[in-house]
């Protein structure tokens, strides 16, 4: 009978954040910015057809990088769990933090139970009535669970780009100066700006829209807050 | 619980009847006797709805009064409901299972969107439903009859279309209106009589007030503009634009002069 190797859990576990890490870094960041209205969120990227950035419920929004396929189906089954909790009991009662922790335990027990990890890292973020009750959850490839205010980043620069906005965040910025800010902190994480530039998905929580609170950008929309945002600073 | 369902599809109806088929709303109406009580005396009816196109759409109108048995169970019972941003649905039958039904379509169309990344297309809304109405067949038997219209814009032929349906889940489309519940027989008469392509929005709202008024006089489970406590028929507008509500103020000044004729 052949034995197996004996692993440490601790080399195990280091082996299998390494590799998730790894995963992550190949893609771009997402920035999630508070701004006068609710919450903006801003990635890079290319595909116009396959998002990155997306809405979960009324209030609650999505964004997503490293493997594709393994961050849309964490979406659609936030979508599922938030539709069947608000038709079981009542629209109120799908709430940010228990979503939060269901991605939590599930991407938790994923990393130890499985032998590849998840090569993503999520970001919940939802708006309330008041600026107050913005929630911004950061859930990463081994579970683990952060939550921020202002700002949020997540993704292969995230450290470089919140250095950037450690020093340049301001709160309560009109839409354009927020999403003149988010592409420069993006352009940030890179060594050398690229020489050229990505595409931007745009996509916001407006507090005060009724219903349902998330918005996509139009790449017209986006590229006049820009010029906007542009001239103002 | 986050990932532990097995269902992968776009379909909230499906996802329930896969995973969670203790919250599918008909369900537990499969299981009685066929001799238990006479349901359909015992529980909330609601009664006449009406769909009709105009020049940008289509107007869809219901009356406000639940009848249960040979009581008025309530006067402002809403049977009218925005399903998405272009499409209504009206309800007539039971009203518990309609409503639920309503909730339910409201969720499939919404849940749709937000996994594809786009809304299902007006025949699909209609076929969706269509598949609704037909679980309901069971309940039907006992009494507890759902009978939508299902009425909205088509944003690729650029018209309002109306659909009907039966108790089969059958889905059939009007060209021009169609009226349905206890009263539906008396308002289609005034909508055959008075109905002419690409009215205008005024003249359509008033058709369908005329119509929903000529229901209430003939059939008793339809109530027409209450003027002394302020209730007013649903009147829902679905064009290009979407969904829109047609204010009370309006009903009101249109329903005055509707009863006014009346008076002869």
């Amino acid at each position: 009978m052949a034995m197996p190797f004996y692993v440490s859990p601790d080399q195990w576990m280091q082996d299998k954040a390494e590799y998730a890490r790894k995963g992550i870094a190949k893609g771009k960041s997402i920035v999630a910015l508070e701004y006068a209205d609710g919450v903006l969120l801003t990635a890079e990227n290319p595909s116009t057809s396959l998002n990155k950035i997306s809405e979960i419920y009324d209030h609650i929004a999505f964004a997503g990088v490293g493997k594709y396929s393994e961050f849309e189906n964490l979406r659609k089954a936030g979508i599922r769990y938030a539709d069947v909790k608000g038709y079981a009991y009542s629209r109120q009662d799908v709430t940010t933090k228990s979503l939060a922790n269901a991605y939590s335990e599930a991407i938790g027990t994923i990393f130890t139970r499985d032998p590849k990890p998840l090569e993503v890292e999520i970001l919940l973020v939802s708006v309330g009535e008041t600026p107050a009750e913005t929630e911004m959850y950061h859930i990463s490839f081994d579970g683990s669970i952060t939550d921020h205010r202002q700002y949020a980043v997540i993704g292969g620069q995230a450290e470089r780009i919140r250095a950037y906005l450690q020093e340049h965040y301001a709160p309560n910025l009109p839409l354009p100066a927020a999403l003149f800010l988010s592409r420069r902190s993006l352009l940030a994480g890179y060594d050398r700006p690229p020489a050229e530039e990505s595409p931007l998905e745009v996509g916001v929580l407006e507090r005060q829209r009724p219903g349902r609170k998330f918005r996509r950008l139009s790449a017209a929309e986006i590229a006049q807050a820009l010029a906007t945002g542009a001239a103002q600073g | 619980m986050l990932l532990t369902g097995s269902y992968g599809g776009s379909s909230f109806f499906e996802l329930l009847q896969q995973d969670f088929p203790h919250l599918l709303p008909f369900r537990h109406l499969q299981h009685l006797p066929p001799e238990a009580v006479q349901l359909s005396t015992a529980v909330p009816f609601a009664t006449t709805i009406l769909a009709l196109r105009f020049a940008d759409g289509v107007v869809v109108a219901g009356d406000r009064q639940a009848t249960e048995g040979f009581e008025v169970s309530s006067r402002r019972i809403e049977k009218v409901y925005k399903a998405d941003d272009h499409a209504v649905i009206a309800i007539a039958g039971a009203a518990g299972p309609c409503l639920e039904m309503v909730r339910l379509f409201q969720v499939e169309m919404e849940h749709y969107q937000k996994i594809e990344g786009e809304p299902l297309a007006l025949d699909g809304k209609a076929n969706k439903l269509a598949q609704m109405v037909k679980q309901n067949l069971p309940a039907a038997f006992q009494g507890l009859v759902v009978i939508p219209i299902l009425a909205g814009y088509d944003l690729r032929l650029k018209q309002g279309r109306i659909f009907k349906y039966d108790l089969t889940g059958g889905r059939y489309e009007e060209h021009q209106f169609y009226a349905t519940g206890s009263g539906g027989k008396e308002a289609r008469s005034t909508l055959r009589k008075f109905f002419k392509p690409d009215l205008s929005r005024e003249s359509a709202i008033r058709l369908a007030l005329e119509a929903l008024i000529d229901a209430a006089d003939l059939d008793v489970g339809t109530a027409g503009p209450d003027l002394t406590r302020g209730i007013f028929p649903l009147v829902k507008l679905v064009t290009k634009e979407g969904v829109s509500d047609v204010e009370d103020a309006e009903l009101r000044a249109l329903s005055e002069t509707i009863l006014q004729t009346l008076k002869g």
